[in-house]
């Protein structure tokens, strides 16, 4: 029972680092940019909700749309303003590398000007209890993280099967000239592709604030870092393979931490990633993409 | 209907086109020929705005498109079936096809299922092999959703870059008519070739392109005949 405790407790993790790496995912899919400003939109998400919460004094259900709004904002603003002229100019890589880090650094030191350096502390939302049944025993926000990140992913695996926009975004992906050539505005699908990834990991930031209740500006590096690698392992580009990945890692670093060691959690599991990698490169889901013109 | 005049076009430091002109009329079958390399693609890429002249225009139906997005030049009824064929190899025959047919209104699905149809009825096995994914086709299916996949979106003109590429000569010759047959239905066609015999044989007119620049051109039967045209080009 223990363990399946620990293994609930993996997914409930796993599922906000699901979350987050689909927008790392989906982003490269379309522009091969690794997004490392992605990170910092949990924190962008995390003080739009401290400020609707805790400053302004808003009621929960209408707080908690306010890091959606944010995050979304904040991603096209993103996009429009630091990425879109690199990317239609087809700049080298490492200027969007370079660039995506400089909007990371930017975002992070506004935001300890705006609301100092030290961390803040959430107050308690919601699912604050705990759930037993025989020798189980999780807390309630556990559960839901787990139901709300499968929920978004059935939504958004809708959106990218089933809708013109989502076919769109795949075909982008696949070939964004071959796009272009049937008629489809890839700089729009590109601006859609930042929105959705940023809502994602808004969703992923409401849900992290419930579970740890505390912020701070610098809080996206290594949560931004561990969704980035959990995209990588389950085989960046590949959405299936975000979320594989995203709840593989919340598992892996739980049951880390319960079984083997909680001091150097991070060490055995990132070493972990890398046996992995090195057994498949592409990540789990990954195709070896041949490389476009 | 399409006029391209003195295109000089880059990749950074090589300068790939240098000042060619090229006009098709509606109704006709204009082949631009030329070794690999002398610049083809460039100039289908650049007529659909993937990639932008420094200098001179291009018209289409009397608008200048040098400087329009590439989705709207499609929407103007200018449509391309790329070199390479560049099919979406992880989506489905029908997919594709109906990628093909983006510009479209979501609602109009008579209009849709009509041309499905159409695409089926012209190459019958696409419609066997509707549900398979592009990538599992050989490389004549690919082709011919590739052509297929551009038709559906009603083109007036159509933009065909070395279809025959890798082909057996069988499947050459069902391409080959295929484009005649789109030439019928009232659709223009700018076919580039290095299969110089072939691409003649249904043209009207072409254009022999050198390294970047215009060499020949002339109507098909006269290039035909042209003694450097069969010495460079027709191994004759
Ligand atoms: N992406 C590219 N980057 C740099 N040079 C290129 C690129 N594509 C084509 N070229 C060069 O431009 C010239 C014309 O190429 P292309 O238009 O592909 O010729 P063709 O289609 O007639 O074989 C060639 O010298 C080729 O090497
Ligand atoms: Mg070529």
């Amino acid at each position: 029972m223990d363990f399946i405790t620990q293994l609930l407790n993996g997914l409930g993790l796993g599922s906000i680092y699901a979350l987050i790496a689909l927008g790392y995912s989906m982003v490269y899919g379309i522009v091969q940019l690794i997004n490392f400003a992605h990170g910092d939109i949990i924190m962008v998400g995390g003080y739009a909700l401290y400020v609707m919460l805790v400053i302004a004094g808003m009621p929960l259900w209408l707080a908690v749309l306010a890091p959606i709004v944010v995050c979304g904002l904040a991603g096209v603003l993103i996009e429009r303003l630091a990425y879109q002229r690199l990317l239609t100019h087809n700049a080298e890589r490492i200027s969007l590398l370079i660039t995506a880090l400089g909007v990371s650094i930017f975002l992070q030191n506004l935001f300890m000007l705006l609301f100092k350096s030290d961390a803040k502390t959430m107050p308690p939302m919601f699912g604050s209890g705990v759930f037993e049944l025989g020798g189980l025993s999780v807390t309630y926000s556990t559960l839901i993280n787990i139901v709300v990140s499968v929920v978004m992913m059935i939504g958004l695996q809708m959106l990218v099967n089933r809708t013109k926009i989502g076919k769109a975004m795949q075909a982008t992906s696949e070939d964004a000239g071959a796009a272009k050539l049937m008629g489809i505005n890839t700089n729009k699908i590109i601006i859609i592709t930042f929105a959705v990834g940023s809502i994602l990991a808004a969703v992923g930031a409401v849900l992290y604030c419930n579970t740890y209740p505390q912020i701070k500006p610098t809080m996206g590096n290594l949560l931004g870092l561990k969704a980035f690698v959990a995209a990588v392992l389950g085989g960046i580009g590949s959405i299936p393979g975000a979320m594989l990945g995203g709840y593989l890692l919340g598992v892996l670093e739980q049951l880390t931490k319960a079984y083997i060691t909680t001091e150097v959690t991070d060490a055995v599991v990132f070493a972990i990633l890398i046996v992995v990698l090195l057994v498949r490169p592409a990540g789990l889901m990954g195709k070896n993409r041949k490389e476009k013109v | 209907m399409l006029s391209v005049t003195d295109i000089n076009v880059y990749y950074g430091a090589i300068h790939a086109l240098k000042g060619i002109s090229f006009h098709v009329e509606e109704g006709e079958i204009v082949s631009l020929i030329g070794a690999n390399g002398a610049g083809k693609t460039t100039a289908m890429h650049t007529v659909s705005g993937l990639l932008r002249s420094r200098t001179g225009d291009i018209t289409f139906m009397g608008e200048s498109i040098a400087k329009t997005e590439p989705h709207k030049i499609v929407r103007m009824g200018l449509a391309q079936v790329p070199e390479g064929r560049r099919v979406f190899a992880s989506m489905t025959v029908e997919e594709n096809l109906e990628m093909g047919a983006f510009i479209r209104s979501g609602k109009d699905k008579a209009g849709m299922d009509e041309d499905l149809e159409m695409v089926y009825t012209r190459f019958p096995r696409l419609k066997e092999r509707r549900r398979q994914q592009a990538g599992t086709l050989s490389g004549g299916e690919q082709q011919m959703l590739a052509i297929g996949r551009a038709l559906m979106s009603r083109p007036k003109m159509l933009l065909l870059d070395e279809p025959s590429m890798g082909l057996s000569p069988i499947l050459v010759q069902e391409i080959f008519d295929c484009i005649q047959e789109v030439k019928k239905g009232g659709t223009t066609v700018l076919l580039v070739e290095q299969n110089a015999k072939m691409a003649l044989s249904i043209s009207d007119r072409a254009y022999v392109l050198e390294t970047g620049t215009n060499f020949l051109e002339g109507a098909a039967a006269d290039l035909l005949d042209n003694e450097q045209v069969r010495r460079a080009y027709l191994g004759a």
